[in-house]
């Protein structure tokens, strides 16, 4: 039932059903936290070598990770710790895009689980260019575009594929996803096998990895990231995440093409009878989607310090799949979800110090992330029993 | 010829019984995404529950195809008691099927991970002593015969140099397929899959039976799990199952919810996985010719073939999917 305000006529802001979705996610972050601490009272309890100093520690630094600044005579210090915050922006930035492109992709009613393999075309796109225009004597400035944009337009091809096999052939996108995403695996390791000039054979120790794109001078400027978190390796990107994401939220919500896309959401069949080119959209969807997957790759190793281990047509980058759950932990919004990405990579670097600090290992931080997608599941539930609250407060006035 | 009919199946079987997991549970109106979680949680405990039992002396290597058997078991019943909590967010909450499978896909890795690292301080979990081949791998010694012996080729290919976990998990998806279409519980749990209203019109339960399909999906999918990481990997979890349960979700999809199809889809999809793995040392007819790896192509399209096929048999059978019609949509009784 809709609430208005006598004033103004209009629905109170608290009472608004974002604001509604906002609280159930924070619901479910604090229990997911709880849970957490949980785990880590039971496991230093069972486990001998784990004092209850230990213990504490541990709890504080589940919640204050990213605030930690070391140790100093035995106990645990926190501060503003400038490298832990830019490294946290920093690794926030391939998932909000990740992020994004399965939040596009939802809205039209797609499940876009092929992020991981439009990433690594990314991937490949963005270094190959960098490193070719890199070499010349092509200003940095066009170089860095072109990279971009080449990693950008190799991911929204591949994202096409699933796209056109959902919209003309009607197969499911999850299957057409997850071959994509084994074939750009294989893809990528044959173009960096067979080309041994981006290969890092300069530096030992390093067999396996392409030359980072710092070494040919092709990098994301840092925008201020270097005044704001010195030491760390924050850079621009984030910015140009956070700009897309507004960008994006923008196209779904206020433009005809944004509105069209999530008619087909809804119900494709309503859509197409309204006159809206289905076929068209779902395939646009998924390009859109996977060019935002790719960007992602795209900022990230145009860091310049970053590193890619190009034989990996074993396994799948993590990023791919981290997209999902960031995108669902913030109910598809885009601008929501540069909130959880930055969640995400909160808890990554709270797990990385209590791997560093403490006995405990990192995939804590895994734990309590996996609690708080699947507690955020039950958004309606809990949505439900706010509504049931305050319907009961009104029966009693 | 004998290698490549026993990799095939060695790969092929996992991918069977885990889409068959899928077919359980989306028959019964759920869809389960967290296969891929099962399986890492299944092969886990199996792993874990062998050496716990080989630390503790009370199996010896003689008692190996028992052992086997008892943690496949151990295995089917943990996934059964993880996929519970599917169960209960997707059928007792309503809530979005798709953000729970993502949790639970999640949430098995870092869980068997946290453990692991606790257990064996690094991220691979082994079995106590020996390996999988020594302890479970069915040869001539298992029956006291000579070392070189031979039954004759076609037995060899059979029972020569297999696990015994290939077989036990043929017989139940042969038994669940039947039990699917050929019992009346398996009707009732399709129905539900279906049409829910009206199977509860006829006073079926609509959520004790999603509760089944989920925990049977569960018990298929943690003793795949189990099956992939007793022959894939030596019998050793690392948090993950190379996108096996992924695959098998396509699997599923490819063979159209149907065990028949899937038992050739995995099959076809296992013997392109088989090349890809084998192709330099595959000598197809006998002759000592290596065939596949004298032609020069890249092994990467090699590695490719197995997605690639998919794709292009998909492309030309796709107007015959059909999907279970109420799968992903929460049962509420007060609906229509």
């Amino acid at each position: 039932m809709l609430r208005l305000d006598p004033d103004t006529g209009k629905q109170k802001w608290y009472r608004s059903d974002a604001s509604k979705s906002v609280l159930s996610a924070i619901i479910s972050i604090i229990i997911g936290m709880a849970v957490g601490t949980l785990i880590i009272v039971i496991v230093g309890l069972t486990k001998d070598g784990i004092s209850l100093k230990g213990m504490w520690e541990g709890i504080r630094l589940v919640f204050l990770g990213v605030f930690s600044t070391g140790r100093s005579e035995g106990n645990l210090t926190f501060g503003f710790n400038p490298v832990n915050m830019g490294n946290m922006l920093f690794r926030a930035t391939p998932l909000i895009m990740t992020g994004l492109s399965v939040a596009v992709a939802f809205k039209t009613g797609l499940f876009n689980i092929g992020a991981a393999g439009q990433y690594l075309m990314g991937t490949m796109g963005t270094l190959t260019v960098g490193h070719v225009l890199g070499n010349t004597d092509c200003p940095i400035v066009i170089a860095w575009l072109a990279a971009f944009l080449a990693g950008v337009v190799l991911g929204g091809l591949w994202g096409a594929i699933p796209g056109i096999f959902k919209a003309f052939l009607n197969i499911n996108e999850v299957i057409t996803c997850i071959m994509t995403n084994w074939i750009a695996a294989n893809l990528v390791t044959w173009w960096f096998d067979a080309h041994d000039i981006f290969k890092n054979a300069a530096e030992g120790g390093k067999v396996g990895y392409i030359i980072p794109l710092k070494n040919v001078g092709v990098v994301t400027p840092k925008m201020g990231m270097d005044v704001l978190f010195p030491g760390s390796q924050a850079n621009g990107g984030f910015w140009i995440a956070c700009i897309i994401a507004v960008v994006m939220y923008i196209m779904m919500t206020k433009t005809t093409f944004g509105y069209e896309l999530r008619a087909c959401g809804s119900n494709r069949h309503a859509a197409k009878y309204a006159g809206i080119n289905d076929k068209r959209n779902i395939i646009l969807s998924m390009v859109i989607s996977g060019s935002l997957a790719a960007a992602g790759a795209s900022l990230y190793y145009l860091a310049g310090n970053t590193e890619f281990f190009w034989s990996t047509y074993l396994s799948l980058p993590a990023e791919g799949f981290n997209g999902i759950p960031v995108a669902l932990l913030a109910s598809n919004n885009p601008i929501a979800v540069v909130f959880s990405g930055v969640l995400m990579s909160m808890l990554n670097i709270a797990g990385t110090q209590l791997k560093s600090l403490t006995a405990y290992n990192e995939y804590i931080a895994d734990i309590i992330i996996a609690i708080i997608v699947y507690l955020s599941a039950f958004s309606m539930f809990i949505k439900q029993f706010i509504n049931n609250r305050e319907k009961k407060k009104g029966g009693n006035k | 010829m004998v290698f490549l009919v026993q990799q095939t199946l060695l790969f092929a079987v996992p991918l069977m019984i885990v889409a068959l997991a899928g077919v359980c549970a989306e028959r019964s109106g759920v869809i389960n995404l967290a296969l891929e979680g099962i399986m890492i949680f299944g092969a886990f405990v199996g792993v874990l529950f062998i050496r716990i039992m080989q630390a503790n002396n009370i199996f010896g290597q003689e008692q190996g195809q028992i052992l086997m058997i008892l943690a496949m078991l151990v295995a089917a019943v943990c996934g059964a008691i993880f996929s519970l909590l599917l169960a209960f967010s997707a059928i007792n909450l309503k809530a979005d099927q798709t953000i729970g499978g993502t949790a639970l896909n999640m949430l098995s890795p870092a869980i068997v991970l946290f453990f692991i690292n606790l257990i064996a301080q690094q991220n691979t979990l082994g079995m106590a002593k020996g390996g999988a081949a020594s302890w479970f791998m069915i040869r001539p010694s298992t029956f006291g015969l000579p070392k070189d012996y031979s039954w004759g080729a076609i037995i060899d290919i059979l029972i020569n140099k297999v696990y015994l976990s290939t077989y036990i998990c043929i017989i139940v998806f042969i038994g669940v397929s039947i039990f699917l279409y050929k019992t009346r519980f398996g009707l009732r749990m399709r129905s539900c899959g279906e049409n829910p209203h009206a199977a509860d019109s006829l006073g079926i339960n609509v959520y004790k039976m999603r509760y089944a399909g989920v925990i049977i999906s569960g018990a298929l999918a943690g003793m795949g799990g189990f099956t992939y990481a007793l022959t894939t990997t030596n019998c050793s979890s690392t948090g993950e199952v190379a996108g096996y349960g992924f695959l098998a979700l396509a699997v599923m999809i490819f063979g159209n919810w149907t065990p028949l199809n899937i038992a050739a889809g995995g099959l076809l999809f296992g013997l392109f996985k088989c090349i890809a793995a084998t192709y330099s040392t595959l000598d197809i007819n006998g002759d000592g010719v290596y065939l596949l790896s004298q032609i020069g192509i890249s092994p990467y399209v090699y590695r490719m073939l197995p997605y690639l096929i998919t794709l292009i048999v998909l492309a030309f059978t796709s107007k015959k999917s059909r999907v279970p019609k109420a799968e992903g949509i929460p049962y509420d009784k007060g609906q229509r």
